[in-house]
């Protein structure tokens, strides 16, 4: 790599609103340092594409270290790019080569329309959370935090499911679209605690629902899900989805009229 | 209550549940019809006897038959069903390819396999049940059928190729069915792969060895 | 401006209780006529939202980003403190507030950091119940570290991600109630302006992020809990959107802004590698736990840090603080870094670095033993800089990270502004003139679960709140007011970006008003902050529609606000002439060149009123008196 930098080709997902049509565009940026994040180097092609007079690429970030789950693009043929357990903006310049060809899509799945260039709207997400990914427990009725041991596996277990930062990876990687690691993720991460017990068969029913009724579509165990979550959260999760919500779908009683 | 049911199964994960369970139905049919057309090498006496058997017994024939039938007619809509749910769920594609990481050529032709399948079941049953299809049929005399048939290279060369698919589709199939209900723990997720292989193996080696017998002048060698 | 803190009298131990017994409640039958407006979604709003729900309100939640899980309280890693004693170390609420106050180097009220420690043990039992999984010990309890130097072991963890499960149990909590129909969510919405109708906050004024639709909402009380403005740093460990223009436009409708000076700079960040940066990765500070600080002895030294023998280098905490070490609080180890580098020892390519050195406790402990204890930072770190921290040092330098100046409020979070609440990092409250580590979560919780739905109801049911709709004059005033605010940015046309001018506001802010400040530094700040600004609103350009989704417009917006947000910070920091936990004026320093607080003058909060554009601002007090925390000059030697 010379001096001044790398020099890359970029062909970007360009889109005005959700009911345009969009397509690709192709962009050159130079003196790209390999110490920048991807993020970052979209900013320095943003501020050219300002001050040229264009209207720079809308691209949904926040935290900028990985942990909001705000940023996710579909880069040459990856959720969150080349490089495992990464996000985007976690991502850097030096996993690409000088002179490289990069194409950037945004997420593609029915439940996430696009809301304008790389921006999808994620909003079935927090509908299938809405559903029953909680506790009711409301504040002030709480027990002394010490009164139900859990135990240390189980603890840890549940940590490796609510690792999950919500930024659909899981969905994007999939070929159908399935939303089940981010929805199976929460059921476990509930439902391995203790605390998660008493809603535990009505959360698997009504999450599930949610996810089915927001559009995603099934589980055919690719496994592509792991392998592009951040976060590595496991398929095992999504077993252990299917056994509650079969076990719950044979023996809960239908709600009450 | 049945309201409930009806959900439960109509569900994503309550299909995949029915395809799990009628995937292994099938399953266990393909053993035992593998293991029946091993008789095949105990010569012509052995099969056929075998077959006069199971004629001799209709109720057990059509049970089997009922059972299989609709086991495949569930797991079909199962598979449609969810495949068009599928493509609803992404209806825009990527441009670019996406880049595989973890799934398997199993798991990536389950969907173009089942068709596939089903189609030369039907040639199948047209072949060697009904006659219909394939050189000049025996009625009665399964072991004639067999080495006639077989002696075609082309036909002997489809079935081959059809059992190798049907030998992918059982792998990602039976290691499906482990997941699907639930059947994850660490301490025997390795047996899950090893269990699906051995069973796809078994099948797939089993019917192949049939054609190939026949071929290879095992089977049928005394035959002009 | 009237400076009342309602601060209960009577032991500070009983206070809290005396104060809820007095407040008046709320019939539940009338709750969900009251409507409450809450901006921002993080520990202390979300929990707020959900807590004010639970209770029967009607709440109207405010974010900025897509879904309100993903705040930047997210991206806490440390801890949350608490004074359960589980560990029979000798902790007690009173020793958390002891410390707490200590901490924040007397510049705190003692009876809301005293509540703060009470209510810390019903948080953790809250956080436990709605299913965060804290980290366990093999008997199924709860595990505690010991977290930023403090002697006991109360800080409560989730892995490194101690933030983000709080955040997802709070985030859980209000989604709960949207299902239940307490709490409607606006995201991808942002507060542009406070709407006041006789005296008294009664609703904001907001844009919708996708249409650019610029709208009002009418509410019974309004709650800002939209974190701190120290992104006016630019870089800064916060999240990108993150800023502060809602306690800005408040503070500019009359809430009092106090001790703005108080920024706190994080020293354990992974240094600056260029130009383009755009933000700074905190890495959680227990690395100095094991880690040793060093640079080079002699000046310009830039051989490989494995090839700089031992007498070659400079352990210059361990050398100066012989007690603590390594371990000194965050301020003292930030104003070190800082105090090398300048002096030409720094490592790394721009020589704004030093080295964190493992070698030694590899050495002593295996490389094991430091890859559990430590290797997601390790492995974070390899990720960012493509350097293996077990091999060779890793590099940090300090990074502007949190303020503790924020709106002023009282003892019930309320600002100067009757109705106006202000909850979490967003005011000033419990943490004086520093933040002790794990304290943050602490607080916002603290604010959100347990004191506003407390003391809102209360503001509720003892004022006269006439019915009123969004389209009353002050809020046809107040949309007007943005909206034209909106247009003239568009209008500027000129040829420089929102991050050319923020990026210029940041290094004049980090050079003169950073970790050092001295009188000179700061009069030339006030100097060219304000003609940055003149320039800012001639030259600025802002692409695209304003009635889109448009990014650049949302960031020129937030920093025609930091501009002004940096002068106020500056004035402050000027006028304070003692050094006091992150504020260091490099006038007031003891003999040893330590940090010399002056509590004959300064014993105080500067509460700043606004006066009107282009006028200084007028600077209220509000003493501050110890009772129970005898005033000591903090020392670390």
């Amino acid at each position: 790599m010379s001096e001044k930098g790398m020099k890359l080709n970029l062909k970007i997902w360009r889109q005005k609103s959700s009911k345009d049509k969009g397509g690709f565009v192709d962009y050159k940026v130079e003196n790209i340092s390999p110490n920048m994040s991807f993020l970052e180097m979209l900013d320095v092609l943003n501020e050219k594409i300002i001050l040229e007079g264009g209207e720079p690429i809308a691209f949904d970030n926040d935290c900028r270290e990985g942990i909001c789950g705000m940023c996710g693009l579909y880069i040459n043929g990856r959720p969150h790019g080349p490089q495992s357990g990464t996000t985007t903006c976690q991502l850097h310049m030096r996993s690409f080569r000088d002179g490289e060809l990069i194409t950037i899509e945004p997420w593609r799945c029915g439940a996430f329309p696009i809301v304008k260039d790389l921006i999808v709207d994620r909003s079935a997400l927090d509908k299938i959370i809405m559903a029953g990914g909680f506790i009711s427990v409301s504040t002030g009725a709480a027990p002394e935090a010490n009164t139900i041991p859990v135990p240390r596996d189980d603890s840890g277990n549940s940590m490796d499911a609510a690792q999950c930062i919500g930024c659909g990876a899981c969905i994007a990687a999939c070929p159908n679209a399935s939303a089940m690691l981010f929805t199976a993720a929460k059921i476990s991460h509930l439902g391995l605690l203790p605390q998660g017990q008493p809603e535990r068969k009505k959360r698997a029913l009504s999450m599930v629902k949610a996810m089915d009724d927001a559009g995603f579509g099934g589980c055919t165990n690719h496994g592509e899900c792991e392998a592009a979550c951040p976060k590595n959260v496991s398929t095992k999760f999504i077993a252990r989805m299917n056994r509650d919500y079969i076990s719950a779908g044979l023996t809960e009683e239908p709600e009450k009229e | 209550m049945m309201n409930r049911l009806f959900e439960i199964i109509n569900s994503s994960i309550g299909r995949k549940v029915i395809m799990a369970i009628t995937g292994i139905v099938v399953v266990g049919f393909l053993l035992g019809h593998m293991t029946g057309n091993l008789l095949v090498f105990k010569g012509p006496d052995a099969i056929n006897h075998y077959a006069e058997f199971l004629q001799s017994k209709p109720l057990l024939i059509w049970t089997n038959r009922i059972v299989l039938l609709v086991s495949l007619i569930l797991h079909i809509w199962a598979a449609t069903t969810l495949t068009l749910d599928a493509w609803n769920a992404r209806p825009v594609p990527y441009a670019s390819s996406q880049r595989i990481l973890e799934t398997t050529y199993a798991a990536r032709t389950m969907r173009w396999g089942g068709p596939i399948i089903a189609l030369y079941v039907i040639y199948h049953l047209l072949h060697f049940t009904v006659g219909r299809v394939g050189p000049q049929h025996f009625e009665g005399d399964v072991y004639m059928n067999i080495v006639t048939g077989f002696r075609i290279p082309y036909i002997a060369g489809f079935y081959i190729i059809c059992m190798l698919a049907i030998g992918f589709h059982l792998y990602h199939g039976i290691w499906s069915f482990f997941q699907t209900l639930g059947a994850n723990h660490p301490l025997y997720n390795p047996l899950r792969r090893i269990i699906a292989v051995a069973i796809a193996l078994t099948i797939t080696a089993g019917f192949i060895s049939v054609p190939l017998g026949v071929i290879f002048r095992v089977i049928g060698g005394d035959i002009p | 401006m009237k400076i009342d803190s309602r601060l209960p009298s009577g032991p500070i131990e009983t206070a809290w209780d005396r104060t809820k017994f007095e407040m008046k409640l709320v019939n539940p039958s009338n709750r969900g006529k009251r409507t409450i407006i809450i901006v921002g979604t993080g520990l202390a709003g979300a929990s707020a939202a959900a807590s004010l729900g639970e209770l029967g309100y009607n709440v109207l939640s405010f974010c900025y980003q897509d879904s309100p899980r993903r705040a930047h309280s997210i991206a806490a890693q440390g801890g949350i403190n608490a004074a359960k004693n589980y560990r029979n170390d000798g902790d007690s609420i009173f020793r958390l507030f002891y410390d707490t106050v200590k901490g924040g180097d007397f510049r705190a009220r003692e009876a809301n950091v005293y509540r703060l420690a009470q209510l810390s043990n019903n948080i953790i039992d809250q956080c436990t119940a709605q299913g965060v999984p804290f980290a366990r010990e093999y008997d199924g309890l709860l595990d505690t570290r010991s977290f930023g130097g403090a002697q006991v072991s109360r800080t409560f963890y989730s892995r490194g991600q101690t933030g983000q499960q709080l955040l997802l149990g709070a985030y859980s909590a209000l989604m709960r109630q949207v299902k239940a129909g307490t709490v409607r969510i606006f995201s991808r919405t942002e507060m542009l302006d406070l709407v006041i109708v006789n005296g008294v906050a009664r609703g904001i004024v907001v844009r919708n992020m996708i249409t650019g639709k610029i709208f009002s909402v009418a509410g019974d009380a309004v709650i800002l809990c939209t974190g701190g403005y120290a992104n006016t740093f630019y870089l800064s460990t916060n999240a990108k959107g993150s800023n502060g223009s809602a306690c800005w436009r408040a503070y500019k409708r009359g809430a009092g802004f106090a001790n703005p000076c108080y920024t706190q700079i994080h020293p354990t960040c992974i240094p600056v590698t260029g130009e383009h940066q755009s933000k700074l990765t905190l890495m959680s500070e227990s690395l100095r736990n094991d880690g040793r600080i060093w640079v080079p002895k002699k000046k310009g030294d830039r051989r490989p840090a494995n090839e700089i023998p031992e007498e070659d280098r400079d352990y210059y905490l361990e050398r100066k603080y012989p007690t603590f070490g390594n371990l000194v609080p965050r301020d003292v180890a930030s104003r070190n870094a800082k105090q090398v580098c300048d002096e030409g020892r720094g490592v790394g390519e721009s020589g704004l670095g030093v080295n964190l050195d493992f070698r030694d406790s590899i050495k002593r402990f295996g490389v094991q033993l430091i890859k559990e204890r430590y290797g997601n930072l390790f492995e974070m770190y390899e990720k960012i800089t493509a350097e293996d921290g077990y091999k060779v040092p890793m590099r940090i330098y300090p990074a502007a990270h949190y303020v503790m100046g924020g709106l002023w409020v009282d003892y019930h979070l309320m600002s100067s502004i009757p109705g106006l609440f202000v909850g979490g990092e967003a005011n000033f409250s419990d943490h004086g003139a520093n933040r002790l580590g794990a304290s943050a979560l602490m607080q916002g919780l603290c604010d959100g679960y347990f004191v506003l739905p407390a003391t809102v109801p209360h503001y509720l049911s003892t004022s006269s709140l006439p019915n009123i709709s969004d389209d009353s004059k002050e809020f046809k005033e107040a949309v007007g007011e943005a909206e034209s605010r909106i247009k003239r940015l568009m209008n500027i046309n000129g040829k420089r970006t929102a991050d050319s001018f923020h990026r210029e506001l940041g290094k004049l802010l980090w050079n003169y008003c950073g970790m050092a400040r001295n009188e000179a530094g700061l009069k030339k700040a006030l100097e060219a902050i304000p003609a940055l600004r003149e320039e800012f609103w001639q030259n600025v350009k802002v692409p695209g529609d304003s009635e889109d989704l448009n990014q650049s417009l949302e960031k020129v917006n937030r920093v025609a606000d930091f501009m002004e947000v940096a002068e106020l910070i500056v004035n402050d920091a000027l006028e304070r002439k003692e050094s006091c936990g992150a504020h260091f004026r490099e006038e007031s320093r003891t003999e040893e060149g330590e940090a010399k607080r002056d509590d004959a003058n300064f014993s105080h909060a500067a509460v700043w009123e606004f006066a009107g554009d282009n006028k200084k601002p007028i600077r209220n007090i509000e003493p501050l008196s110890f009772q129970y925390v005898k005033p000591q000059q903090r020392s670390y030697k």
